[in-house]
């Protein structure tokens, strides 16, 4: 099983609705997040062209937030999923310096935290929240073992990339373009 | 001039506005944030819902208000039985929870008094409040007459202040979603098709294989189920056309965008309808059954071809032709948006005409992949007794205006509230339900004299708006999760209705619409007009006449109902008879004949801006509706300030960097009262600026909003009348930059 998500570049329309259901679901606290929005702006005008991202932890398969974690607080379960345990959490960084998505950040409780793809909807066979709410459907989450889930389907059908490919971390957000 | 009223500050034990860092939205990657902390998340099977339809729009979604145990809203989900939203809010009603949270609302009743020689506000109860509401309304009528008492009102609560104003001799009711809003486009669909668009929008998108949108930012407006169908769209490959002065997201999602010179639409407009004509690419079968002036409109756009539209509109001629072709490929599934905010340059009326022409010649109206025929259900009402008939209405302040107005309007009673001579009576009394005039209306200083007119002014709100600031009573609504409203009954494909229920009790000392509004009619002796004592006693019964009830409703929220009305499209060949004096698709338009306005639309070249001056463009943002959400912590947490786009040539000019703070003049030299944050992008033209609309907030008791980003409804001081209807066109405002703090005084 490796969980994965795709998300269509051009259907996403930047509002942030998948952060603020981030924010309600996983209980996150006014003035952080766990998923944002880039605008990529290219060309010039009239030949321009806009590429928007809903962006999030990539729950790479090569994680360097995991080697380098002194503790053991960052780690993959079942799935893929990269989580951070808070109580083993030493509030180091480590981690946040060696994301090259800049996916993890410091709670002001004194650990690191990040995106969890939602495991505890997920596990309970339930999409994540940011997934479920999206008004334009732009997210798929699923299992790319599984050829016919949602992300195995959108990935096999379009152009796709992954962001910052050269830092070798084999990330699981995949951007249909 | 003298302001006998002082605006009031309403100040709240403040928090201080603390929240840390940058936006969530960021541009080129730089500059995100944030985390947030492993508190278990709740599973949703432990938390009870309630059903609701959201608030934070006019789009009226339904959903779910989902509570713990401990009676804590945890989140809001949608409906997935709705076809506003089919599950799925936007970002607005996801984080509608905020504007329950908001420790900034208005808690309790005030009344504004006199203390050593100051005017302030002081906390009242609900007896108090009302009883002083009503005898200052009974003081207005008895000198001026109850006609001299008006309503404003956006939003549900504003149907029960409808109904008091109604049973208290008075017919002007406005909303500024009319005259500020759509009123252009609902009277030039009138003039052609014999009826309005109305709200949602008939457009079959789901099914259109051409969507073309004339300045409508589907996306940056979340108007939802439109924005869904079109991200459907988007996953067929359908063509979509957007015409617009600065790369909307929609527009960067089309086959075609048209970064078209503003204030030239009209141009375009026709000479599609030439291309149409005179290529014979027009639906020859529906226009010879169902329009009314053809030869007339074939006659009339003779010259206006695409290489005449092209000096005006700068859209080459090959681009004005293979877009119309486009559009008769895809005819009848094909869209020309009538869009939503319409009130531009003040031929609003005429440009819509326009768009209602080509919608008629591609055979769109009435058809699969054009526009649906929608039904809604009409619920019954309990028996009242008859309203009075008013001795004059708003109308009577404009003789031989406006005639084909089909609502109040806002702005015309603003105006009418600052005495002249030759006016009997101006009015006297307002009453303000849940919008924020000073940042609706256009030219804010002008609405602030207005105010300083009244004898008396009621505000219900939820929030401390500046609004509130100069009323003489402020009442504290409660917000939609914590109350019943009228059932939702909008028109659909299919009829459904909705139910708003509370999930939480009302927090602070907050009380429902219907709730204050069936207190001041007790107070005013017109109690029999709210024939109930609660408001769920009147949704039964209304909900037992079609079948349903209170209960049902409340375990399903939403309700599904069988069409009587015939197909969801004409049938071909299908006989059929229009609202209009000719009884067809008015090409050539007999109503706007009869009030002197030009029958077909022309176009006629707007001023552009002098050297070193920007044309003034406005929009919306998905994540906030107009101004009323910029202090709801969720979304301020997503978009907390506006940023005046600026065309690298531009910034080039000006020495701009990215993120500089600089201060907005007008043509008439009107300041804007806060700085507003440089952001320079290829995305607007060089002959414009854009802002979101909704920002720059001057009460302190918006901890959040305010001062953050600038306020365009300040620099909006010419407005273009629409001679036809009222309108008020607000794109010919021109800005240039002041880079160094004019240090303008703010009241707060």
């Amino acid at each position: 099983m490796r969980y994965a998500m795709a998300i269509d570049t051009k259907k996403c329309v930047g509002c942030g609705d998948c952060v603020v259901a981030c924010q309600t679901e996983n209980n996150v606290p006014h003035g952080y997040c766990r998923d944002w929005i880039v605008e990529n702006v290219t060309g010039t005008y009239p030949n321009v062209e806009i590429e928007l991202r809903s962006e999030r932890c990539n729950h790479c398969d090569n994680s360097p937030c995991v080697r380098c974690c002194p503790t053991g607080a960052s780690h993959i379960v079942e799935g893929g999923i990269v989580m951070v345990t808070p109580e083993e959490c030493i509030g180091c960084g480590a981690c946040i310096q060696s994301c090259p998505y800049d996916a993890r950040y410091s709670h002001p409780e004194g650990y690191v935290d990040k995106c969890t793809f939602c495991k505890h909807r997920v596990d309970n066979g339930q999409l994540p929240a940011c997934v479920e709410v999206c008004p334009t459907k732009c997210l798929y989450f699923g299992d790319l073992d599984d050829p016919n889930s949602d992300v195995s389907k959108a990935l096999q059908n379009r152009k796709w990339k992954v962001l910052a490919p050269e830092a070798g971390t084999k990330p699981q957000l995949y951007f249909l373009t | 001039m003298t302001t006998r009223r002082d605006f009031i500050k309403i100040s709240t034990a403040g928090t201080g506005a603390a929240a840390l860092g940058l936006s969530v939205l960021s541009w080129n990657g730089v500059g995100k944030a944030f985390a947030g902390k492993e508190s278990e998340p709740v599973s949703d099977t432990e938390l009870k819902r309630y059903p609701t339809y959201c608030e934070v729009c006019f789009w009226k979604c339904a959903g779910w208000t989902y509570v713990d145990k401990e009676g804590n809203i945890k989140k809001i989900l949608g409906n997935e039985e709705d076809p506003h939203c089919n599950g799925r809010l936007c970002p607005r009603g996801t984080g509608g929870v905020g504007m329950y949270n908001d420790e900034d609302r208005l808690k309790t009743p005030l009344i504004r008094e006199e203390k050593d020689g100051k005017q302030v506000f002081r906390e009242a109860s609900w007896e108090e409040a009302l009883e002083y509401t009503a005898k200052r309304l009974k003081e207005v009528a008895k000198e001026h007459g109850p006609e001299c008492v008006a309503l404003f009102n956006h939003g549900s609560g504003g149907k029960y202040f409808g109904t008091l104003l109604k049973a208290f001799g008075s017919e002007n009711i406005a909303a500024p979603s009319f005259a500020q809003c759509r009123g252009p486009r609902e009277t030039g669909w009138i003039a052609t098709f014999g009826e309005a668009v109305g709200s949602p929008e008939p457009t079959d998108i789901r099914d259109t294989k051409c969507l073309v949108l004339i300045g409508s930012h589907i996306g940056e407006n979340m108007h939802n189920g439109q924005v869904q169908e079109m991200s459907e769209a988007i996953d067929r490959g359908a063509t979509i056309i957007t015409v617009d002065p600065r790369l909307s997201t929609a527009a960067s999602k089309s086959k075609y965008w048209l970064p078209i010179k503003p204030a030239t639409d009209i141009a375009l407009l026709l000479a599609w309808i030439h291309v149409l004509i005179y290529e014979e690419r027009y639906n020859k079968e529906y226009v010879e059954k169902y329009t009314y002036g053809f030869d007339l409109l074939k006659e009339h756009v003779k010259d206006m071809t695409p290489e005449w539209a092209y000096g005006i509109t700068t859209i080459e001629p090959s681009v004005i032709r293979k877009t119309a072709r486009e559009m008769a490929d895809a005819a009848p599934a094909v869209i020309v948006h009538p869009g939503r905010h319409v009130t531009w340059y003040g031929d609003d009326t005429q440009r819509t005409r326009a768009i209602a022409i080509i919608n008629a010649l591609l055979g769109s109206w009435g058809s699969r992949g054009g526009f649906y025929l929608k039904e809604k259900v009409h619920l019954a009402h309990q028996k009242i007794p008859p309203f009075p008939k008013p001795n004059r209405t708003w109308r009577d302040a404009f003789p031989g205006q406006y005639g084909l107005a089909s609502l109040a309007l806002s702005s015309g009673i603003c105006d009418a509230t600052i005495p002249t001579d030759d006016r009997d009576c101006s009015f006297k009394a307002w009453i303000v339900s849940g919008t924020n005039l000073p940042l609706t209306l256009p030219n804010m200083q002008h609405t602030i004299d207005a105010m300083s007119h009244l004898d008396f002014m009621v505000v219900i709100d939820t929030m401390p708006m500046e609004v509130t600031g100069y009323a003489d009573v402020v009442f504290p609504e409660c917000t939609y999760l914590e109350r019943y409203d009228d059932i939702r009954t909008s028109p659909h494909r299919e009829p459904y209705i909705a139910l708003r229920m509370p999930a939480v009790e009302p927090k602070y000392n907050t009380k429902p619409a219907w709730w204050i509004a069936k207190q001041l009619a007790e107070k005013l002796g017109l109690g029999e007009y709210f024939p109930y004592d609660d408001i769920t006693e009147q949704l039964d019964w209304q909900l037992k006449q079609v079948g349903s009830s209170l209960e049902e409703m409340q375990r399903i929220g939403v309700k599904k109902f069988d069409r009587q009305d015939g197909a969801l499209y004409f049938k071909k060949g299908e006989e059929l008879e229009f609202n209009t004096p000719s009884g067809k698709i008015e090409l050539w338009s007999n109503e706007m004949a009869a009030e002197n306005f030009d029958p077909i639309p022309v176009y006629t070249p707007h001023p552009e801006p002098e050297e070193g001056f920007y044309r003034l463009i406005y929009g919306r943002a998905p994540m906030h509706t107009f101004s009323r959400t910029a202090n709801n912590h969720n979304l301020w947490d997503l978009k907390k300030e506006n940023a005046v786009w600026v065309n690298p040539k531009v910034a080039k000019l000006w020495d701009f960097n990215n993120g500089d703070l600089v201060w907005l003049k007008n043509q008439d030299g009107v300041v804007s009262s806060f700085p507003i944050k440089v952001r320079i992008t290829e995305r607007i033209r060089w002959d414009s600026v854009y802002m979101v609309h909704g920002f720059g907030h001057s009460k302190k008791s918006l901890s959040r909003a305010y001062g953050h980003g600038a306020n365009d409804s300040e620099l909006i001081t010419k407005v273009m009348i629409d001679p036809v209807m009222g309108g008020t066109g607000m794109r010919g405002n021109f800005v240039t930059f002041l880079q160094e703090d004019p240090g303008k005084e703010v009241e707060a």
